[in-house]
């Protein structure tokens, strides 16, 4: 079974490529450039070089968000789409999660989280039993001081992961004091083997036509006209 | 990109259109049979908000696209194997929209190692002539619709020249805004142009020709003159039939569109004129048209209206020309909203 990765739910842009329980190849860059112009020629070289037909995939792994809205929608076209006319299926896999993996082994909470503007954080909290990752709390868009005393009450280590650590990270430590553990700068960054392998733990994967992004929220002209519609004010 | 086209005449190219808020895919054989051609319009969803909005545009795109693909190939009843190309709008457009169409068509493209023809969406509108007839050069096209207005002249195949183009608003841009000004529903263009035909075109509006040598339009300062009229009668407590606006508006879009057409067809002695883009379904500006070019050599095409709205059809049509020169892109292909004519 080889099952083509593809992340491009943040800055971070990473393909991968595994052939049953070996990873084959990996690709991540970190830096902000367009992913829509780079992602393709990617891929063709990984494909290229182990000599690997498109036409020879299985499936296709897929971060599917929360993340950027243009980000996300560049992976999930672009897996949906080879998905479909290739007659594979898709593991549409949380962003969220994909990086909650880099604290597999992490005896507490393990808290992956993206920066969403305005004090607010695209985050989920999860659990590794040992074998897998449990959602202790699931992916959702939260002012920032909301979630840590959602946090706080669970009174357990928290390891926080994330890109934007350093922007946070004197709220954080603030408000949660010794509950707040970090990782090193690759734990903070998503790793495109890691939805291989949440990937091979999901049962089944996706008909490629019903997998859409998960943008945790809805668009800002939609919360306005939903508020309008209600009679009452926008915040 | 190392795969090669087998330039034949008759190649059957799938073609993806998603530029702005319409999910369209159709497949065409030898650029002219369409053997399909669908479209997901989102009209129904922008309504609310009276105006495309791109985020939402860009969502139903991702939702929408691979169904709308498999549509459009089990319409035409062919597989991947019979496919000689992927065409899609590059540009212009809105740019998350863009993006949809062109990953998808970059996923389908690699992934059946076909060749990849970008394809500009004015010369896409232009090409939907090429589902009507033959072109005879030299050729004029004048492109309307909600985000263009330009007069281009076609010397050869795909050769395209833009001799004039608007300074402010597109054409289609204005109808919108004049139908919001009189309460019409959104899109409005189609509802100005409904409640024109009852009107009498007696309010007084401006039409701005510009230089006397110039093909550019500027639509900005009728729009206002219409806004600025309404304002000023219901001051003065007087009601002008909305009718007689329409139609007075419709009238001096319809005169400085037509007169400059004329104006150019004559210039550059062509023997093809055609009328291109979403306002080509205007049905007082097709029998302006008609009238204008009725008693002259010159052969005036206006695509069906299902060719003149953006589809994907059109975009095929294009990637035709695009084929018969070998002119593929790579797999660094991006959306590109700015996109000058090609
Ligand atoms: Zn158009």
């Amino acid at each position: 079974m080889r099952i083509l990765a593809i992340d491009t739910s943040t800055h971070v842009m990473g393909i991968a490529l595994a052939e049953d329980d070996k990873l084959l190849a990996e690709y991540t860059t970190n830096f902000k450039k367009n992913h829509s112009l780079r992602l393709m020629p990617a891929i063709n070289q990984m494909l290229t070089e182990l000599e690997i037909d498109p036409k020879q995939l299985d499936a296709i792994a897929v971060a599917k968000g929360p993340g950027s809205y243009t980000g996300v929608r560049i992976g999930v076209t672009t897996a949906k789409t080879m998905a479909w006319s290739l007659g594979i299926p898709v593991y549409g896999i949380s962003s969220l999660q994909m990086l909650a993996r880099n604290g597999r082994n992490f005896q507490g909470l393990i808290c992956p989280f993206m920066d969403a503007r305005r004090d607010r954080i695209y985050t989920g909290l999860y659990t590794f039993d040992g074998t897998y990752l449990k959602t202790e709390e699931k992916d959702q868009i939260i002012l920032l001081e909301d979630w840590l005393s959602i946090v706080k009450e669970k009174e357990k280590p928290v390891l926080f992961l994330s890109q934007e650590w350093n922007k946070h990270k004197g709220m954080i430590h603030d408000t949660l004091g010794d509950q707040v553990r970090t990782g090193d700068f690759s734990m903070n960054q998503p790793h495109p083997e890691s939805l291989l392998a949440l990937a091979y733990e999901q049962e089944q994967a996706q008909p490629a036509h019903s997998i859409v992004p998960e943008y945790a929220q809805m668009a800002e002209a939609e919360k306005k006209w939903l508020a309008s519609k209600e009679g009452r004010g926008y915040e | 990109m190392t795969i090669k086209t087998d330039i034949k005449d008759n190649e059957i190219i799938l073609a993806i259109e998603t530029s702005c808020d319409e999910t369209a895919a159709a497949v065409i054989q030898g650029g002219n049979q369409v053997l399909s051609n669908v479209i997901a319009s989102q009209i129904q969803s922008h309504k609310r908000f009276g105006g495309v909005v791109p985020e939402i545009a860009s969502r139903h795109h991702t939702e929408s696209i691979t169904g709308i693909l498999e549509e459009a190939m089990t319409k035409a009843d062919v597989s991947f194997s019979d496919l000689d190309a992927v065409a899609v709008t590059e540009g212009p457009g809105l740019v998350g929209a863009l993006l949809v169409g062109v990953n998808a068509a970059k996923a389908i493209a690699f992934s059946h190692q076909l060749p990849l023809l970008p394809v500009h969406h004015i010369a896409g509108h232009i090409q939907a002539a090429r589902l009507e007839r033959e072109w005879d050069y030299p050729a004029l096209a004048l492109v309307v619709s909600g985000g263009h207005t330009e007069l281009v002249i076609l010397q050869a195949d795909g050769e395209y020249e833009v001799i004039g183009q608007t300074r402010d608003d597109a054409a289609g841009e204005a109808y919108d805004k004049v139908a919001r000004t009189l309460g019409l529903p959104y899109p409005g263009g189609p509802q100005v142009d409904k409640l024109a035909a009852e009107g009498t075109p007696d309010v007084k509006l401006p039409i701005a020709w510009l230089e006397p040598d110039s093909y550019d339009f500027s639509f900005s300062g009728l729009k206002s003159a219409v806004i600025n009229t309404l304002h000023n009668a219901e001051q003065r407590g007087e009601v002008i039939p909305p009718e007689n606006v329409a139609a007075s508006f419709q009238q001096s879009v319809i005169e400085v569109l037509t007169e400059k057409t004329k104006r150019a067809a004559e210039q550059y002695q062509v023997k093809q004129v055609v009328l291109a883009g979403g306002v080509a379904a205007n049905q007082g500006l097709r029998h302006a048209m008609e009238n204008m070019f009725a008693s002259s050599s010159v052969e005036l095409t206006i695509p069906p209206f299902s060719f003149c709205t953006d589809n994907a059809a059109m975009i095929g049509a294009a990637a035709h020309v695009q084929w018969k020169k070998n002119i593929t892109a790579d797999w660094d292909l991006n959306g590109v909203p700015d996109l000058t004519l090609y």
